[in-house]
């Protein structure tokens, strides 16, 4: 009866939509990662770009101008990071817990005058009769251009680090540093610019939030979605489809906790909102239960680097 | 250009020196954005680091709430710095703190309101109980199943915000004021209430708590082969199984401990300066802890100095959001600041900056 | 004499503390094969470095074909047909062999056309590769393939190869220098660098030997004997460790068909191992490196743990037992990597000296830790063992990694074992530490301590050891005397002939 009155078509479309700002942050973080770098600073730089995001947006009027801004605020917390830890050296764990302190005090503060605003909404993409196709076209075909294009990101990513010479670079970067520099590549150059892009990606999942899928500003609204997307990293292997999967997966127990708890079911709402956290642990246990190194976690992360010479 | 490179043996004067400079250094950018906030810098600054302390007309106040402060600030980061030390990176005690008021603030509802003076060391117990078990949750998954004990403990703090929110709604909600949320006040239950020892310095039991594990921590770390076990663990993984340390058990240990005292802090907050469970009863000092741990060095005296140092940034925060009506995420930034610019300085305790010529061709 | 192909002229380099390299200068010459002799920290390495762009001199310079020639970084060099195999190889254990070649290359054609230019110069050079495994899986004579086929492939004119030799079998050396060889009538100059003399005397046309960051000569080794190559690298005479005649006991450790799996996934597994030390006896095991002998010593140590009854020390079961529960019966250990295994690089020599001796030394009470007497006992290995240290305060990763060894040694033998287990006692260490580190085992055999050298320098075995055997993939050889052995005969050891699997079934 519960169940019966949840609409799979509306399901999956909602999924969908609740998979795509961890989905981004995620795929920033896998890059970053297979860089060899662990940023623990994705909630930090997500709330970031949620923040600055909506702020931009809100004062142009223009979402698009929104997620712009909200990259270059992922980016310039992110470059906070790189310079902490690429060129002074520090604890790369402790480094980016700091990173999500700060930003989700430094966002506090910057966008208290935006509370209870309604941003600009972003457009649906019109895909003509794509949309009309019964099942289908209501589920995969209804969204903002944004959920496409983090598809298309994620191929792009998965094309990148298996296909192109930068993305075999940037693996040997993160596989095996003292290699790499033994060989000549710029360690910490390749480092830098995997975790800019690791910032961009996570401010961009961030304004997902605040622009498209809440849509409002409130303080802490990220609510542990960058800690999840570090988990799903660990989930996908490193890879970038998989991130995917676990993205969609993940989506769908939050749209479905959310219908359960407006279907009324006789679970108080707290319990069932916890779901989300509760899965991805029970996630990571699967995942990492598996003996030893997996064969794709990158050789370096989390190692500082230091040319000796 | 400028290189940097790694000294032979750390710095021990910048090692010292460092949080200092990292408390200057975050006064003055902490000046530069109330100035951009439109607030005097200095009237702001003195506001949060003197006058709590020193004002004839806020100290009667807000020195007591000193001690109230730092004391669940210092018992939580003496454990997570022992964590630290060894690798064990808990940076769930908010949600450990969280379990502990729970179980703390449970047995004195299920006593109630039976006045037997063994309530309050029930409590105690439960309090520390609470912790140590939700911090097994990621020592277990981490020896058992090799998972993330950072992501594990960070997502229980999730887990935990809201089972707080479900007691404070259900279970423990108080059944003669069943239209609010929230339990009963235990300030107003005698045998549970944490109450100030001595009136007007803010000293409780979770103080006495504080002094306690800082001692047990400073012998432990550098007089027992456990606290060698934890550093040599944390610096060497390798050797350390060479010197005969199990890793498994060392996490378990330490996130044993960590956990057990944030359950304490939580336990006597919910039971005194807190009051009741209530939703917004978690405040952050599982977070702020870690900067505690950081910036007094992961060593139990400094860690002190660092509590006391965080908790007048509390009460500054308060002071600064009712005179000067500054925004309370300042406190939040300004924290965030302080871990940054310590972590940025550090590099001087481990490398020494060179200025080199230009190469020729 | 052929032309110069490459010519230094007064490199220097420093290093806070230390001259690295200090006005050294000699030519390569076109075609030669030339050799760059010298001991641990003679400068060596700075100096290759130099040449292939990862260091800049701060003095001198060097000409390539009369060209002034002064690299920036290692691309500038590969374009100028430099190229380098080096000691520590810098592959990619979890990438494929094709994507290592071509992370090495310049301009590195499409990856199946690569694959099939692997294939096709590996096997012109007698150095059989395939392109798409995972380099993790490889041997490490494989790895080394892959790193020179990587230098083949871009066509060096010179090619330089720090210690290639000392992951190889004799077989495998013998084969690395027919390659060698061919590349040099082809016109490929080689820089060959090497502390084994008689490889050097065996292969190279000219040598070059640096002490203390400078040069000392330049000669044609074939000219010169071992010994006199000997004197000139090490700037003394040096006394081979005496062995006194001693009467070999009862077993005092002995392993029963344990198969261990490793817990590395790029390690190797033990093989149903079986062997025995009597006391005084020392026991060498000799094989190339990745061979399980890591996964051996940690076995030995207690740091991996087997059924109880297959390992036993003086007849009574410690399979079950860690590293403190095997130290306080008498068995002690030494991995072979010093700094963040045998001891810890952070933390002071008196921490250090705790890591181990706290159980047998009795410097704990009641886990309470007696740091006066830790010190004494730190004070102690120092002095006997002629550590050279400003004190006990100073870091583990401030020493020099001959002192540190002897340290670490030090620190095993001062807690007066039944047995001891090394790896690789000496390597990487000065030859006057060197000597000091075997000298003082041969001393701890002679007072009746069973000894179980585990070492990839076949000279260093046969100095020291009374029996000997050989780990190949995981699996031992039978225990065979020392004494009468060939080269030859260990070379076939090492590399698994069936004939010396006595008991049990070879592999393939």
């Amino acid at each position: 009866m519960i169940l019966g009155s949840i609409n799979p078509a509306v399901l999956l479309a909602a999924l969908m939509v609740a998979a795509t700002p961890i989905l981004l942050a995620a795929i920033g973080e896998l890059v970053v990662e297979k860089a060899g770098v662990l940023n623990l600073g994705v909630e930090g730089m997500m709330i970031m770009g949620a923040c600055v995001g909506f702020i931009v947006a809100v004062n142009t009027g223009s979402p698009i101008i929104g997620f712009f801004g909200a990259a270059l605020g992922g980016v310039a917390l992110s470059l906070l990071f790189a310079l902490l830890t690429q060129a002074l050296m520090t604890n790369q764990v402790a480094s980016g817990l700091a990173l999500t302190l700060f930003g989700l005090g430094l966002t506090a503060l910057l966008g208290q005058r935006y509370v209870g605003i309604t941003p600009p909404r972003t457009p649906k993409l019109d895909l003509g009769p794509l949309s009309d196709i019964p099942f289908l076209g209501r589920a995969l075909f209804t969204h903002d251009i944004v959920v496409y294009l983090t598809i298309a990101l994620v191929g792009a990513v998965w094309w990148f680090l298996k296909y192109s010479r930068a993305g075999m670079i940037l693996r040997a970067v993160g596989e095996n540093h003292d290699a790499a520099h033994a060989l000549g590549y710029h360690v910490k150059r390749v480092r830098v610019l995997a975790i800019m892009f690791g910032g961009a990606c996570a401010g961009l999942g961030g304004a997902y939030l605040s622009l498209i899928r809440v849509p409002q500003w409130t303080e802490g609204m990220t609510v542990g979605a960058g800690w999840i997307a570090l988990a799903l990293v660990v989930f996908a292997s490193w890879r970038p489809w998989r991130a995917m999967a676990g993205a969609y997966l993940f989506g769908g127990v939050v749209v479905l906790q959310l219908n359960l708890q407006a279907a009324g079911v006789r679970i108080p709402v707290e319990y069932l909102s916890m779901s989300p956290y509760l899965i991805t642990i029970l996630v990571l246990v699967i995942i990492s239960s598996g003996k030893g190194r997996s064969l794709n976690a990158p050789g370096s992360l989390n190692k500082p680097f230091h040319a000796s010479s | 250009m400028i290189r940097l490179e790694k000294r032979k043996e750390p710095s021990k004067f910048w090692r010292i020196a460092n949080p200092f400079l990292a408390v200057a250094l975050t006064m003055f950018a902490g000046g530069v954005m109330f100035a951009m906030l439109g607030k005097d810098p200095i009237v702001a600054i003195r506001l949060i680091f003197f006058d709590p302390i020193f004002s004839e007309t806020f100290a009667s106040y807000s020195r007591p709430q000193l001690l109230i402060k730092s004391a669940p600030l210092i018992l939580i980061a003496v454990g997570l710095a022992i964590g630290f030390k060894a690798n064990v990176w808990n940076i769930g005690a908010e949600g450990q703190y969280i379990i502990g008021a729970l179980f703390g603030a449970g047995v004195a509802l299920a006593f109630f309101p039976a006045p037997g003076w063994y309530v309050f060391p029930l409590m105690v117990l439960a309090g520390a109980l609470g912790g140590f078990l939700w911090a097994m949750i990621p020592a277990i998954l981490k020896t058992r199943f090799n998972t993330n004990e950072i992501l594990v403990s960070l997502l229980l703090v999730y887990v935990a915000e809201r089972i707080l929110a479900a007691m404070a709604l259900g279970l423990m909600r108080n059944p003669d004021q069943p239209g609010f949320p929230g339990s009963r006040d235990l300030r107003r239950y005698e045998a549970a209430h944490n109450a100030e020892l001595i009136a007007n310095t803010g000293m409780h039991w979770g103080v006495v708590a504080a002094i306690i594990a800082v001692i047990f921590a400073y012998v432990m770390m550098t007089r027992h082969m456990l606290g060698f076990h934890v550093q040599l663990a944390g610096q060497a993984p390798r050797a350390a199984r060479f010197g005969g340390v199990a890793p498994a058990r060392l996490v378990v240990v330490c996130l044993g401990i960590a956990g057990a005292l944030a359950g304490l802090a939580g336990m006597f907050e919910v039971s005194g300066p807190g009051g009741q469970v209530r939703i917004e009863f978690a405040s952050g000092y599982g977070f702020t802890a870690i900067i505690v741990a950081f910036l007094g060095r992961l060593n139990p005296l400094g860690i002190v100095l660092a509590g006391f140092l965080l908790g007048l940034t509390y009460i500054g925060g308060e002071l600064g959001q009712m005179m000067l009506q500054l925004p309370g995420a300042a406190i939040q930034v300004f924290q965030g600041m302080l871990l940054f610019f310590l972590l940025a300085l550090d590099f001087q305790t481990n490398y020494r900056i060179r200025l080199t010529q230009g190469m020729r061709a | 004499m052929r032309m110069p192909l490459l010519r230094l002229e007064g490199l220097t380099k420093a290093y806070p503390g230390v001259v690295a390299n200090d006005d050294v200068s000699f030519e390569i010459g076109t075609g030669q094969i030339h050799a760059l002799l010298g001991e641990n920290g003679a400068g060596k390495s700075t100096l290759v470095k130099m040449i292939y762009g990862l260091v800049k001199p701060d003095k001198g310079s060097m000409t390539l074909r009369g060209q002034s020639f002064a690299p920036t970084q290692p691309s500038d060099a590969r374009r100028n047909g430099v190229a380098m195999v080096f000691q520590h190889f810098s592959l990619f254990d979890a990438m494929d062999v094709a994507e290592n070649v071509a992370l090495g290359m310049e301009n590195p054609p499409p990856l199946r056309d690569l694959a099939r230019r692997i294939r096709d110069v590996s096997e012109d050079y007698g150095l059989p590769l395939d392109p798409s495994r995972l380099v993790g899986e490889l041997s490490a004579g494989e790895r080394q393939r892959v790193e020179i086929v990587r230098c083949l492939l871009q066509d060096p004119k010179l090619l330089i190869m720090d210690e290639p030799t000392s992951v190889l079998t004799p077989q495998e050396v013998e084969i690395l220098f027919r390659t060698l060889r061919k590349l040099s009538s082809e016109g490929t100059s080689i820089l060959y660098i090497s502390h084994k003399l008689e490889e050097i005397r065996a292969l190279c046309d000219e040598a070059t030997i640096l002490r203390g960051g400078r040069k000392i000569a330049t000669c044609d080794p074939r000219e010169k004997s071992a010994r006199e190559l000997a004197e000139l690298m090490v700037g003394q005479v040096l006394h081979p460790p005496e062995r006194p005649a001693r009467p070999v006991g009862d077993v005092v450790l002995s392993v029963d068909k344990l198969s261990l799996k490793s817990n590395n996934p790029f390690g190797t597994s033990l093989k149903d191992i079986s062997f025995s030390l009597r006391a005084g006896e020392v026991l060498g095991i000799a094989g190339v490196a990745g061979n399980g002998q890591d996964e051996l010593l940690l076995m030995l140590s207690g740091e991996l743990l087997s059924p109880s009854a297959q390992v036993q020390l003086k007849g009574l079961p410690v399979g079950h037992l860690g590293p403190n529960g095997r130290r306080k019966r008498g068995l002690v250990s030494a991995p072979e990597e010093r700094l963040g295994h045998a001891a810890a690089p952070d933390m002071s020599l008196t921490s250090n000296a705790l890591l181990s001796a706290s159980e047998r030394k009795g410097l704990a009470k009641n886990g309470f830790i007696d740091w006066p007497a830790t010190e004494a006992f730190a004070r102690q290995i120092i002095a006997r063992f002629d550590v050279r240290t400003p004190g006990t305060h100073v870091l583990a990763r401030a020493l020099s990694g001959g002192n540190l060894q002897k340290f670490v040694i030090g620190r095993e033998i001062e807690l007066d074992p039944d047995v001891i287990v090394v790896n690789q006692p000496t390597w990487g260490v000065d030859a006057a530490a060197a000597a000091t580190i075997r000298q003082a085992l041969l001393d701890l055999a002679g007072k009746g301590a069973g000894v179980l050298v585990i070492s990839q320098d076949l000279d260093e075995l046969l100095e020291v050891a009374d029996s000997f055997a050989a780990l190949n993939e995981g699996r031992l050889t039978a225990v065979r005397p020392a004494r009468g052995l060939t080269v030859e005969e260990i070379g076939l050891m090492m590399g698994g002939a069936g004939d010396m699997h006595v008991a049990h079934e070879a592999s393939a």
